[in-house]
């Protein structure tokens, strides 16, 4: 700043002069005006070799990666945890000496929950700050958005949410679950004998991509176990919708016999009205579960959480997992939140999405390590069927199709805001096409180029 | 080649569990056959003790004893015994919770909870909750009690007794209207008949459903007029105070929705003081606190909007909108700064739960609660406008300010009184709608334009236009959304509002007089 003023001076001064002299040519003009835009230029460069010196400090050239979360609008609300869980394992790998005996260097933007701003901050990670990989976005839509950026460019994102699947891009890895990790195993377990043997579903979504996808992958799946089409019912609302009367006077209607369960994937604020909404029409978790694949602890956190109280959710990973690994990533995080005077601070709390930010940092890292530089090609060879600790357990990248091997967990919602976990399968291998939609597709990176036919 | 194989282990298993069923039933026949206490409680302590270690097949035996034997004193001990359970084990005691949870249940004081008791029996219970209905109904009084507990007998007579006993109860759930009742019916309709017994039962059974289908036919429909009604009040009572605001001043205020988000927050507020500072038992009665709480600062935030914005933008409406909507993005950024993205508030326990209007109609007390709170804000307005020497002044400024000034009436004061009015009453929306969404910064957004809709479309100044307007409106929404969908239902009432304004641009009242011209 202060390099700016002292080199602004002189021209100041000259022009001052000039405008005493009473006329100003042309000449003079562009004479100024190139100084001026010299003077800025090289107090630009100053600044940034500024920047570049602190960052030389240590004793080779820092790594660059980009976080991509949305910081405002109204994604803020999940996305902000993923920056901060991201920015925390990064200090961490730091502290550790870092990637390949180079520092980590997080560079974050801000993509404000609009869907082309994702796709120019993506352009301007990789082709201005030059990043060697991107961790980010939540919604299908921004990811959708910023796809074709990482495709022309060769970029890598690591994406960490679960999502509908029916993708298999070349630089994308997904640390999320698919359709078949987290909501199909959630209805297997209803209809089994364990689960409740429930025999009706209502499946219940807000209107986009996400909800219809896997809707239609689990209308095709219960069709397919013989559940019969009078016992599946559907239904979508808008983004914000309030008023859940007469949904909730169907789902009554239609649990009239008690046998019946809804598959919730209504996302975000709408949720808080529906279940009250269905607490007060005097249906009961006991009789008529909730099972939700949008709902976690972080959105928890803040809910008034009486009428939710019993309602299942289906993830791949519980804060209330209690293993020594999870505790000491649970307690890192809150530690995290509470030192860098994040709001919540001691209070947070880590879910799935979290946890999949959290480890992809990690794959990342041991890749890079794996492959002995961070270009990107080489990354992803080594990314392939690559083992890892995870807080919540061991796990496995898939050798072919860019997804991860999860564990399938079902909790029910404690008073807390926490869940007591119910059941927990083993690793679950990812399927982008599902077997029930798509069951000719498949998704390999190895053998084929992307998604190819099966024969 | 299968066969073979797939028989040897079911064969074993059968004459294992045969075994242990001839065990179980003399070691339990000894037991339970003399009824005194102390053996019983031998008995059942022995039963939770199998249920809780013993094979599969044991576990089957102790749950049918304890059906038979227990008592709801052994709640405590089954809930231990479910929390520790796998889903299996729990579902298996699920009827002996169900029972004793139940017979509990039918004990309490709140007629609720007997309600909830006895209709859970009559869809879960098994045949040994009969005499525990009967006994229930014996001794109760109220109304819908005694139906639910009537419905639950005869639910699981026609399961479980015999062919003349059913016949009278498939004829008593069809008088009853029993909407529980319809799948069973549909059930035993379907049925093939070969005896006379059976073709008289069958027959019974579909006339039955068919008197309970005639009936829902009704009830839903008028529980879609309720619904209606719940949702016009809310679009009622968003309104209101955008109808004095910009109905009657004329003053596009577009952080109208922060009013109601701050009116919220103000609720939320008093929730946590009186959590944190009273008893328990008084936070019920949190709610009378919060209502005027909410309407004082949503005032008081609008009083000081007016005196340091609005007033000078008067009659520069494309001003006025830019600068409030502006005004709204910080007081959205303030709330978010203060209290993060979401916030709980709970609903005083006297709200939530339902009221029963008539069989198969319900009515939650949240809503109730509102539809009443929108019908005293409606008169306390008119009242207000039309009964008081301040409200003659408001409306003499409103219709000529400049002879209303000649004529001594401070407008200045009169222009700030009245939107600190109308935004208190959005304050007093927002502390209601707590009641049934929830509390973020955004909150006003989503209801913004619902309420702009409804003014507009009931006509600009007129408040029985807006009251018209919403019930319309809310009405209709219920109407469609059945058939439509939540989704298009919405989009419908939008293309009907628009054809609508497109015919009458000054919406249902018209404006007679010379303020439109000005």
């Amino acid at each position: 700043m202060e390099k700016t003023h002292t080199l602004e001076q002189p021209d100041e001064k000259h022009e001052t002069s000039c405008a005493h002299s009473g006329e100003k040519t042309r000449r003079q003009f562009l004479r100024d005006a190139g100084k001026t835009a010299t003077g800025f230029g090289v107090a630009a460069l100053l600044g940034h070799l500024g920047n570049y010196a602190l960052s030389y400090a240590a004793d080779k050239e820092p790594v660059q990666i980009g976080i991509l979360h949305s910081l405002s609008g109204t994604m803020a609300i999940s996305e902000v945890s993923l920056r901060d869980v991201v920015l925390m394992t990064v200090q961490e790998i730091n502290a550790a000496g870092g990637v390949l005996g180079r520092q980590i260097q997080p560079v974050v933007v801000d993509p404000a929950s609009n869907w082309d701003l994702f796709a120019e901050k993506a352009k301007q990670l990789l082709l201005v700050n030059r990043v060697d990989v991107v961790f980010g976005c939540w919604t299908s839509v921004s990811r959708k958005s910023v796809l074709p950026v990482f495709e022309n460019y060769n970029g890598l994102l690591f994406y960490p949410v679960q999502y509908e699947g029916e993708e298999c891009s070349r630089n994308v890895f997904y640390t999320g679950a698919t359709v078949n990790q987290q909501a199909v195993p959630a209805v297997e377990y209803l209809m089994s004998e364990e689960g409740g043997a429930y025999k009706k579903f209502y499946l219940l979504g807000t209107d986009y991509v996400y909800p219809r996808t896997t809707n239609k992958i689990l209308r095709a799946m219960l069709l397919a176990k013989g559940v019969p089409a009078a016992n599946i019912g559907e239904e979508y609302t808008p983004f914000h919708h309030q008023d859940y009367q007469t949904i909730v006077g169907n789902i009554r209607q239609f649990a009239r016999r008690g046998d019946a369960a809804v598959i919730s994937t209504i996302n975000g604020d709408s949720n808080v009205p529906f279940y009250k909404e269905f607490a007060n029409q005097g249906l009961r978790s006991e009789d008529v579960p909730i099972i939700a694949f949008s709902v976690a602890e972080d959105e928890l956190r803040s809910m008034d959480t009486t009428a939710l109280v019993g309602h299942l959710a289906a993830w791949n990973y519980f804060q209330s997992l209690e293993t020594p690994e999870n505790n000491a990533f649970v307690s890192k995080f809150k530690a995290y939140c509470q030192a860098e005077g994040l709001p919540g601070g001691n209070t947070r709390v880590t879910d799935d999405p979290i946890e999949a930010a959290h480890f992809g940092v990690h794959v990342w890292k041991q890749a890079v390590e794996k492959a002995g530089t961070t270009n990107v090609d080489a990354v992803r060879k080594a990314v392939y069927g690559l083992e890892f600790d995870a807080p919540g357990g061991k796990k496995q990248m898939d050798a072919v199709n860019h997804h991860t091997y999860k564990p399938v967990l079902i909790g029910e919602i404690r008073e807390d805001g926490q869940f007591s976990i119910l059941s927990r399968t083993g690793l679950v291998r990812a399927e982008p096409w599902s077997e029930y939609t798509n069951p000719e597709k498949g998704c390999d990176w190895v053998n084929h180029k992307g998604t190819y036919q099966k024969t | 080649m299968i066969r073979p194989f797939a028989h040897t282990p079911f064969l074993r298993l059968a004459v294992l569990s045969w075994c242990l069923l001839g065990l179980q039933a003399t070691g339990w026949a000894q037991v339970s056959t003399p009824p005194s206490t102390s053996t019983d409680r031998v008995g059942t302590h022995e039963a939770l003790t199998t249920l809780a270690e013993g094979t599969w097949t044991e576990k089957t035996h102790a749950v049918t004893y304890l059906l038979q034997h227990g008592d709801p004193s052994l709640l405590p001990q089954l809930d231990a015994l479910r929390s520790t359970a796998n889903r299996r084990v729990r579902k298996l005691i699920k009827p002996v919770i169900t029972l004793f949870r139940n017979q509990a249940g039918l004990a309490s004081p709140d007629t609720e909870t007997r309600r909830a008791a006895a209709r859970d029996l009559g869809v879960r219970g098994t045949r040994e909750a009969l005499p525990v209905l009967r006994n229930a109904l014996s001794n109760e009084r109220d109304h819908w009690v005694r139906y639910d507990l009537e419905e639950a007998i005869n639910l699981l007579t026609v399961e479980y007794a015999g062919p003349q006993d059913r016949l009278a109860a498939i004829q008593k759930l069809g008088d009853l209207r029993s909407d529980a009742a319809l799948p069973v019916l549909q059930e035993l309709a379907d049925q093939p008949a070969s005896t006379l017994e059976q073709h008289t039962l069958r027959n019974a059974a579909i006339e039955a459903g068919r008197r309970i289908q005639k009936w829902q036919e009704i009830a839903s429909g008028i529980e879609i007029l309720l619904q209606g009604l719940s949702l016009s009040s809310i679009l009622l009572l968003m309104s209101l105070g955008l109808a004095i605001v910009f109905g009657l001043m004329g003053v596009i205020n577009m952080a109208h929705g922060e009013m109601m988000m701050i009116g919220a927050y103000a609720t939320y507020v008093v929730q946590e003081i009186f959590q944190a500072c009273f008893a328990p038992s008084f936070f019920d009665y949190y709610f009378f606190f919060a209502l005027p709480c909410a309407f004082v600062v949503a005032g008081l935030v609008g009083w000081i909007l007016e005196g340091t914005l609005i007033r000078f933008l008067y009659g520069r409406p494309l001003e006025t909108l830019l600068a409030t909507w502006g005004v709204g993005l910080v007081l959205i950024q303030v709330a978010r700064l203060i209290f993060g993205d979401l916030t709980a508030v709970q609903a005083p326990s006297w709200l939530k739960g339902s009221a029963q209007v008539m069989v198969g109609v319900q009515l939650p007390h949240n809503r109730l609660f509102i539809i009443l709170l929108a019908l005293f804000c409606l008169a306390g307005i008119y009242a207000l406008l039309f009964r008081t020497g301040i409200g003659l002044r408001i409306r003499a400024v409103l219709q000529n300010r400049d002879m209303s000034a000649c004529l001594g009436i401070p407008t200045r004061k009169l222009d700030a009184y009245t939107f600190a009015f109308g935004s208190g009453l959005a304050g007093l929306a927002g502390s209601a709608l707590t009641l049934v969404g929830n509390v973020d910064p955004e909150l006003g957004r989503n209801y913004i334009v619902d309420s702009f809709m409804v003014v507009v479309t009931g006509g600009v100044g007129k408040l029985a236009g807006t009251t018209t307007a919403a019930l319309g409106i809310g009405t209709l929404n219920k109407v469609l959304e059945p058939s439509f969908g939540a989704v298009y239902g919405k989009v419908t009432i939008l293309i009907l509002i628009i054809l609508f304004l497109r015919y009458r641009p000054s919406g249902l009242y018209a404006q007679k007089g010379r303020r439109l011209d000005s």
